[in-house]
């Protein structure tokens, strides 16, 4: 058996692997992100509890009303949109003129109210999920042992990812979005109502957190704190990758996963801190980060 | 990891908000002062006249089900059964977000503002801590929650008393019976902080003195990881017979589930949980969890006198039954009154280490634990119970999760008063 560094080349080759896996989940979430960053100019400190929120939808549509895995990968996302695009309505739309701290800090208010109210109603300790049985089951790749599931999260997130920057940078409607955050005044007075689109954006970055929620909620125990102990490394990754940038975000979740899977072999106490490691190089080599326009 | 919030977030304290030197706790502090209730001022007859207890715990982190609002219902089913015994009995309670410098700083303002007695205080780091403020200003703390067995080691106090479990409890009672199994060569996947290292090193200790052995371990950042599969997969590849947990809470709960998703106990790997409560069995599910084994020192449907006790504080439950560090909780404060009523409620006051001194002399007995006693190194000592996880059919009733494997009697149960290295022992 060859060794690499001292750790056997197929334990490597499974660390690299569960690292790509955690990373499609930083590449969902800071996609969101980005995309709402990008778009409305709001750092959207409630991610993470949207994304516990589609964890949580999955788990009531299954308890309370027997609707499975699959509907609730759509349903779920769908839901949580409709709550995300209420509270742009009624309270973050009022901030687009204010400075970016404002809509920081009222996100970040909001996150809290949510998984304080979650806490209260389902405890800590999380709720139980199960695998689809479609999913179930796993495949002995000779070097490790790789859950079904966990390559479907990789395809699912992959293919998220590619619609999403596709539909951003490659179609009319991206195009639209896209001017409008130029210059909203002016794509307005060609009959494009900014608002709505703005407003739709918001939900769509919220239903993408919502679908990231619904994959995880079978790997990780459904609770209210699964979005807040992710969601500081994803924002690590948006400032990495620079601000606003799609691609930036996608490849930046995935290399980063990479990263922090193989620390977890070399150096496992550092496997929390690696990113922040990471982001303090990049922002002092490149502040707009490492696909930013500065 | 904690939320970006906790960072900023004002501690409660006692329906008051402690002003943390940041601008942003400044600004909601200063916000919600003005709507929320003080502590209730007393007339210096009836201060006197009252003893006060805080309860230190988790209410919002990773250790909120196992310890948290149950906790404070617990103690308060103490103080409620104890009522009527010529003095009053006052219980606040705090959120430390498992936070050594947050739990140092608000047990020293309590003690400072005047409680007596603090409880639980789960998270071994923060209990370590707040021993130390405890022996400082001659107060009296009731360690619950944590599990190190270094509380009572050679960290050991004349102001605290350690009940319900510790990681040694754990290590003889879980590790021994694994071992005696046939599980003869372990690897850890431990916690990064006090708790973890403790139980790892009490579990290998056992171990290796089984005649077992130890391959090695990994250590996992605390708090802040919810992916274990990469330690689970190195772990499987040394190729041990047990892979020990010496983690608790969401942590064990991820490992198990992902144990199961990674095909750990399929290969005939066998999971050893060193610390798991019923609660966290209830989030786990029958499903997943059938079969594990876990020790507690305390569980509801035990006996006549355990039922009993569930029965008495079930209505002030929200849907959720205690495990023994709840019941700890109840049994710990009760013995506490007993021994205030003994001494008088201004001595008590006066100080800790007569108050600890006074618990130790008097024997325990209450519906949880049964009779006991309280040792010199602080230990409270009762016996301890191997269970395992019901399968879903042998499961008749709610929360009817555990069957009773064996017993370790009292004596045996804890680490030997002469090997812990408490100085109070030599004295």
């Amino acid at each position: 058996m060859d060794d690499i560094f001292g750790i056997p080349a197929p334990l490597l080759f499974g660390q690299l692997l569960l690292g790509l896996i955690n990373g499609a989940f930083y590449a969902m979430l800071s996609l969101g992100l980005a995309v709402i960053f990008g778009l409305l100019n709001i750092v959207n400190m409630a991610h993470g509890a949207q994304f516990m929120m589609g964890a949580f939808a999955a788990w009531m549509l299954l308890a309370w009303f027997g609707i499975g895995y699959w509907w609730a990968l759509l349903l779920a996302p769908i839901i949580i949109a409709i709550t995300g695009i209420i509270l742009e309505r009624l309270l973050i739309s009022r901030l687009y003129k204010l400075d970016h701290l404002y809509g920081l800090l009222l996100t970040f208010g909001l996150a809290l109210i949510i998984e304080g109210v979650f806490r209260n109603e389902f405890g800590s300790s999380g709720l139980p999920y199960r695998i689809p049985d479609a999913l179930s089951g796993a495949w002995d790749l000779g070097f490790m042992f790789m859950p079904v599931y966990r390559g479907w999260v990789v395809i699912a997130a992959l293919v998220l990812c590619l619609a999403t920057w596709l539909i951003i940078e490659k179609t009319r409607l991206g195009a639209y979005l896209r001017a409008a955050t130029e210059n909203a005044a002016l794509v307005q007075a060609f009959g494009v109502n900014v608002p709505r689109m703005v407003t739709l954006t918001y939900g769509f970055g919220v239903a993408l957190a919502a679908v990231g929620g619904v994959l995880a909620a079978p790997i990780y125990s459904v609770n209210p704190q699964m979005g807040s102990n992710l969601i500081i490394v994803v924002f690590a990754t948006v400032v990495i990758g620079g601000m606003g940038s799609i691609l930036g975000a996608i490849l930046t979740g995935f290399t980063l996963g990479v990263v922090e899977g193989l620390t977890k072999v070399f150096w496992p106490e550092a496997s929390a801190t690696v990113i922040f490691v990471i982001m303090a190089i990049v922002l002092l080599a490149r502040p707009a980060g490492l696909f930013g326009r500065a | 990891m904690e939320g970006p919030g906790s960072k900023h977030r004002p501690p409660i304290i006692g329906g008051q908000f402690e002003m943390t030197p940041t601008r942003r706790g400044l600004l909601a502090a200063g916000a919600v002062t003005t709507l929320a209730p003080s502590l209730p001022r007393l007339s210096r007859a009836q201060a006197a006249n009252t003893y006060r207890i805080g309860v230190l715990t988790d209410m919002s982190g990773t250790y909120r089900d196992n310890t948290g609002p149950t906790s404070v219902i617990c103690v308060r089913q103490a103080v409620a059964e104890f009522a009527a015994q010529g003095f009053n009995v006052e219980v606040i309670e705090a959120d430390h977000q498992n936070r050594p410098d947050l739990g140092v700083s608000l047990a020293r303002q309590w003690y400072d503002q005047g409680i007596d007695l603090i409880a639980d205080v789960p998270t071994s780091s923060v209990g370590l801590a707040v021993q130390q403020v405890a022996r400082e200003k001659n107060k009296a703390v009731l360690q619950v929650g944590s599990a190190t067995a270094d509380l009572t080691g050679a960290q050991c106090s004349p102001n605290s008393v350690h009940w319900a479990y510790d990681t040694y409890m754990l290590a003889k009672s879980t590790g021994a019976a694994m071992v005696k199994a046939g599980g003869d060569s372990w690897y850890f996947i431990t916690a990064d902080y006090a708790f973890g290292h403790a139980l790892e090193r009490d579990t290998s200790a056992l171990v290796r003195a089984s005649g077992g052995r130890v391959l090695g371990s990994v250590r996992t950042p605390f708090p802040g990881t919810t992916d274990f599969s990469s330690f689970l997969v190195q772990a499987v590849a040394t190729r041990p017979k047990v892979i020990g947990l010496a983690n608790a809470g969401l942590d064990t709960i991820n490992c198990v589930k992902q144990a199961a998703e990674f095909g750990v106990t399929r290969r005939g790997v066998k999971l050893a949980c060193m610390l798991l409560f019923i609660t966290d069995v209830h989030s786990i599910g029958l499903e997943q969890g059938a079969g594990l084994v876990l020790t507690e020192s305390f569980y509801w449907d035990l006996n006549d006198r355990s039922r009993a006790f569930l029965n008495r504080v079930k209505p002030r439950l929200a849907n959720v039954y205690p495990n023994c560090i709840h019941a700890g909780n109840y049994s710990a404060v009760l013995h506490a009154l007993k021994a205030v009523a003994d001494m008088g409620v201004p001595a008590a006051r006066a100080s800790g280490t007569e108050l600890v001194n006074r618990m130790k002399a008097m024997p325990c007995d209450d519906d949880c634990f049964g009779p006991g006693q309280i040792r010199a190194d602080g230990r409270k000592i009762h016996p301890s119970f191997l269970f395992e996880v019901k399968a879903r059919a042998e499961s008749k009733a709610p929360w009817d999760y555990l069957k009773l494997l064996q017993t370790t009697p009292a004596e045996e149960a804890f680490r030997p008063i002469t090997e812990g290295g408490c100085p109070l022992v030599r004295s």
